[in-house]
């Protein structure tokens, strides 16, 4: 799965999330979740949940610490998907 | 302290109706809510009609985002939500996340079996070794105190916010709650309400216990039949209720609507000792907890016009007529006019005080006496306490009534009454 692929599916998967819809607007790798998107801190987990479910993948603790940012969020699936394929 | 307690914002979400108006037109036609539900009778329960409240999901987008929409399992916090949600915007107020906090607003919002639906869900993944799968939105539908945590950050609550639970008294008991917190003057303005959500995982218990409804599944309209011969077990149901409690310097200033005063209260329990249990009162404590309330409201037991009855359809309402004939001192045709609203929505449990309360001030405040439906055949032991004409079969139009006393009571013997006086201006 490509990057972009990865990062418009990741886009729509947090959109209902977002409390900031003219950032979402604006997305880009470098968005950051919460300071950005102002996406609950505590709703993170579910967004997590959704993207294992959409990907088929299982994201780790520590690699759900590091998702900042939409480009750290893309690469932990990127990384999750290409060790899975 | 000793302000003066007004209610200006009412809500409901209840079988018969959904929202204020639709309630009012509802209970003045004597419209009943109870409906045969084919999934009680699937799971072989012996009750299968209902009171459930109908609430689209458009409507639901009106009062939640889709998020909210989406994870909420909890039908009784949705059902508090738009009632809570309503009465506060019906009292004047604006409801928008950018509110500034109100710290002088709050609201205690009691509750029953509210989350059980997703507490199902819950038990089902840890069961099934996923518990890192349940997500963030389990606990706020789980705890207890999941509705008030609702509501309190809907409105920007910064006052006390707490849920109660006393069964089915909760709904008053909660209204005792904000207004002895406004009148020491501990919060001006204060929700008070209660809810609880339908469904098998609640009814069953009851319906074990033989104390629901089993003779009128073909006739679910019939089913709830307080005060009548009839009367074999209640209807159960669901729904919330939500009043705006405030002190009346503050009602007055913001020139909000008066629905009417609360004058008096009282809570006790007959302790489960004599005639109570853990599921019949004490007459001792319901009598007591009647007269207190009316020696708080500094009026005598003959200037109350009608009493909003606990009444649930079962062997319980001759004793609790013949309480209330007891405590008052008045029998025969010197009784006031008495109803039940669980005869058109069943019995909402923990909903059933609130939303009761929010029908006994609509009829106040507009001067008239729903109709106790289903009620033609009264029980013989009733009729030998209080005249026959006292029970409303149909709609009482004009009634001028000054002071209207409501009771709730609940499992664990508990007893809850309120009295509420007509605004006049004064």
């Amino acid at each position: 799965m490509e990057r972009e692929e990865i990062k418009d599916k990741l886009a729509e998967i947090i959109k209902p999330y977002v409390q900031d819809m003219e950032a979402f607007g604006n997305i880009s790798e470098a968005t950051d979740l919460l300071q950005d998107l102002k996406i609950n801190s505590a709703h993170l987990i579910d967004v997590v949940l959704d993207v294992e479910e959409a990907f088929d993948i299982e994201i780790d603790d520590d690699s759900v610490e590091k998702m900042i940012t939409v480009k750290d969020s893309v690469d932990t699936i990127f990384a999750s998907v290409d060790s899975a394929a | 302290m000793n302000n003066r307690v007004v209610v200006t914002g009412l809500g409901v979400v209840a079988p018969n109706a959904t929202g204020l108006e639709n309630f009012r037109s509802a209970i003045r036609a004597g419209k009943s809510g109870i409906e045969k539900i084919p999934l009680l009778g699937d799971l072989k329960f012996s009750c299968q009609i209902a009171g459930i409240p109908d609430v689209s999901e458009e409507l639901k987008h009106q009062y939640f985002d889709e998020l909210t929409v989406k994870v909420l399992k909890s039908t009784g916090i949705i059902y508090g939500c738009i009632a809570g949600i309503d009465a506060w915007k019906d009292a004047g107020f604006d409801v928008s996340s950018d509110n500034e906090i109100d710290w002088d607003s709050g609201c205690v919002f009691g509750s029953g079996l509210t989350g059980v639906d997703a507490l199902r869900d819950a038990i089902y993944g840890v069961d099934a070794l996923k518990v890192r799968r349940l997500g963030s939105r389990i606990v706020e539908q789980t705890m207890a105190s999941g509705i008030s945590a609702y509501m309190g950050g809907i409105l920007g609550l910064g006052n006390q916010v707490t849920t109660n639970s006393s069964a089915c008294s909760t709904g008053s008991e909660a209204i005792t709650m904000c207004y002895d917190r406004i009148k020491s003057g501990k919060a001006k303005r204060m929700l008070a309400g209660s809810c609880d959500s339908e469904g098998p995982y609640i009814w069953g218990g009851f319906d074990s216990m033989r104390v629901l409804n089993r003779k009128n599944n073909e006739t679910p309209e019939k089913g709830s039949s307080p005060m009548s011969e009839e009367a074999s077990g209640f209807v159960p149901g669901a729904g919330g209720g939500a009043l705006v409690l405030e002190e009346l310097d503050s009602a007055l200033s913001r020139g909000a609507k008066i629905y009417g005063e609360i004058i008096g209260t009282a809570v006790n329990s007959g302790g489960q000792r004599g005639e109570g249990s853990m599921t019949a009162p004490n007459p001792d404590g319901v009598k007591r907890c009647i007269r207190q309330a009316i020696d708080s409201s500094g009026i005598s037991p003959n200037d109350i016009d009608a009493i909003c009855g606990h009444l649930t359809s079962t062997m319980g309402d001759v004793i609790e007529v013949d309480n209330w004939s007891k405590a008052l001192g008045r029998k025969g045709d010197d009784f006031p006019h008495i109803n039940s609203l669980k005869s058109m929505i069943g019995h909402c449990l923990a909903g059933a005080g609130s939303i009761e309360c929010v029908a006994a001030l609509l009829q106040l405040e507009g001067g008239f006496f729903h109709s106790s439906i289903n009620s033609e055949n009264i029980h013989p032991e009733i009729e030998k306490v209080i005249s026959k004409n006292k029970i409303p079969h149909s709609l009482m139009e004009t009634t001028n009534f000054e002071v209207i006393a409501k009771s709730s009571f609940g499992f664990g013997d508990v007893n809850c009454c309120i009295i509420f006086k007509k605004w006049n201006n004064k």
